[in-house]
């Protein structure tokens, strides 16, 4: 980049957007840092002095504690294989949908196509979702944590919308040597879809990641418990100490020693790593996804 | 049918039906849950033994003058909510002149974060900035001086709907920039040449071109959000709620789960969501109409 001349006027425009972005950067970054150098902190010093800018007496014995709680490895494995074996199972039933889709040839092509856009328009609402699943046997059952994402109509559009971008070329000629329509969807178009692919799964895997309403209205059993209810157990933990302390509870004092700070940050550091992980990955996709999103969502 | 199938499109019907089949049961199976609406129905009882009553617990459900406070509070903090858009639009804009192409993306991919975080990490992050011992709480009394306050901004009854809003578009604002941002790129860059060899400044060349190109984006996402006026999410309710704002921030979403799972009133919280979904459906519906007929371009 060479030097240009910037006028006086450009200069504090630039200075004053700096500064705009800098405070926006830290409003969105901060909490983030603050979680983390909180989570590396003493437990003991963070109760005698406040953690603001940097840890106190930095330490990895809350990860440590936090790894041997209760419940934790088993409930990262429940988080890890709903995540895994939930984004597999939508890859395989959206796009299997998108393909068929595209076929003219596909009897009753109308109907399946308005069932499914459809689909998104219609709610029909928490209690009715919550007997229909209790009546086919999903209460507490791990594929309840599957089966209801197993379809995902705004990721089908995405995905038919590429395929259909794509040429039909390819396609016909395998036709000819005899290949019926499963195996070109198998083997030839899901290997040309590959980038709308990885765009879905990594948005898939991340709202499933995050997903707890199921866990918390349709899962009691400890066994499936899921990372970020973990983390809500946690939190109403704190909110009753403190609104305990509010109305003048002496509970107050004991309360706090059964979850620190330190280590209620552990968790939420722990629930948060594998987004920020991926998170890279995801930007990449940002902007496309979207594109296509905005015209048709 | 009748008609005899090729094998090509029997492959595809067997090939589709799996999928459509999980849409039906996910999607609409569901649906079928509305007749407790019209029934007596108790938990523990059959469907079929329970008396018909008609609209009576529709009626029952909407005679309630709690439900307007609800309904009040879900559109007074969808419509201040709003105002996430073009503040997103400003963001992008502002963003988009800003020299410094690193800063810019750094800028970019950190303001994005919040929105792929889920409410209860957001909570939890929250609760320990603005709890009664919460660093920033602690903070400002330590500036105002006034160390004996117990009140914070997760319980503040007065500055609860505010507080939803704030931290609702703090999530998506970055998300939604980057979808003005993604706009912006695409308006003709000759046009902003022309304007620079006609003599405009930064200011005329935002306002008279950058800004109606960005409109039909702003208005495509306003009439979006106006469709789901009524759908604040169940989420950010569940995790923010205590005993001193529930009565300020309870909505729609939030009031169907309590009702219906917290004190098992089953009909009137699936009365209550039914309404809801039909004026959600006439909603969406009527403005992809509204703006096929304004814009010419259908949302949908």
């Amino acid at each position: 980049m060479g030097k240009r001349k910037i006028s006086g006027g450009e200069f504090v425009f630039q200075v004053c957007m700096v500064i705009l972005f800098s405070l926006l950067f830290l409003s969105c970054a901060y909490p983030f840092y603050y979680v983390f150098i909180a989570s590396i902190s003493n437990p003991e010093a963070a109760n005698r002095a406040m953690i603001t800018f940097y840890p106190l007496q930095p330490t990895l014995d809350n990860y440590r504690q936090v790894l041997r709680l209760n419940g934790m490895s088993k409930a990262f494995v429940v988080s890890l294989s709903r995540t895994v074996i939930g984004t597999a199972v939508t890859m395989f039933f959206t796009s299997i949908l998108a393909y068929t889709l595209t076929k003219r040839e596909l009897p009753l092509r109308r109907l399946f196509y308005s069932i499914a856009i459809v689909s998104m328009y219609i709610n029909a609402g928490l209690i009715p979702w919550y007997l229909t699943m209790r009546m086919i046997g999903l209460k507490d059952n791990f594929f309840v944590y599957i089966l209801p994402y197993a379809v995902s109509a705004y990721c089908m559009i995405l995905i038919k919308t590429y395929m259909e971008s794509v040429s039909a070329g390819i396609e016909e000629s395998a036709m000819i040597d005899g290949a019926g329509y499963f195996l070109i969807f198998w083997k030839i178009i899901i290997p040309i879809c590959k980038p709308v692919l990885a765009a879905v799964i990594v948005f898939t895997a991340v709202g499933q990641w995050n997903q707890w309403t199921d866990n918390l209205l349709l899962v009691n059993n400890m066994d499936l418990r899921t990372m970020q209810m973990i983390l809500m157990e946690y939190l109403n933990q704190a909110t009753n100490i403190a609104n305990q302390a509010r109305t003048g509870g002496a509970g107050a004092i004991s309360g706090s020693a059964i979850s620190p700070f330190t280590i209620r940050m552990t968790i939420t550091m722990v629930v948060t790593v594998p987004i920020l992980v991926v998170y890279p990955f995801m930007q990449k996709y940002f902007i496309s996804g979207i594109m296509i999103g905005s015209i048709k969502g | 049918m009748g008609v005899k199938m090729s094998r090509g499109r029997r492959t595809l019907l067997f090939m589709t039906v799996p999928s459509i089949l999980l849409v039906l049961v996910f999607s609409y199976l569901p649906i079928f849950g509305w007749v407790y609406t019209f029934f007596d129905y108790r938990i523990g009882y059959r469907l079929l033994n329970c008396e018909f009553v008609g609209l009576d617990n529709l009626i029952y459900a909407f005679s309630d003058p709690y439900i307007m406070t609800v309904i009040l509070n879900t559109l007074i903090i969808s419509v201040l909510g709003l105002s996430g858009l073009p503040l997103a639009g400003i963001i992008a804009i502002l963003l988009s002149e800003v020299r410094g192409k690193k800063f810019k993306k750094v800028v970019q991919t950190v303001i994005t974060v919040p929105n792929f975080i889920s409410w209860i990490i957001i909570y939890s992050i929250m609760f320990s900035l603005f709890s009664n011992d919460g660093m920033l709480t602690v903070v400002f009394r330590q500036m105002t001086g006034n160390m004996d306050s117990t009140t914070t901004l997760l319980t503040n009854l007065g500055t609860a709907k505010l507080f939803m809003v704030m931290t609702n578009i703090w999530k998506t604002v970055g998300y939604n920039s980057i979808i003005f941002f993604a706009a912006i790129t695409g308006i003709d860059s000759q046009l902003y040449d022309a304007a620079s060899v006609d003599g405009a400044g930064r200011w005329q060349k935002i306002w008279h071109i950058t800004i109606p190109g960005l409109l039909p984006t702003f208005i495509t996402l306003l009439i979006i959000s106006v469709g789901g006026i009524l759908n604040n999410g169940f989420e950010q309710y569940y995790v923010f709620v205590n005993p001193m704002i529930q009565r300020n921030i309870e909505v729609v979403d939030y009031y169907v789960y309590r009702i219906g799972m917290l004190q098992n009133d089953i009909t009137v919280s699936t009365a209550v969501s039914m309404v809801k979904s039909f004026i959600s459906v006439v909603l969406v519906f009527g403005v992809n109409r509204l703006s096929k007929t304004l814009l010419g371009q259908s949302i949908m």
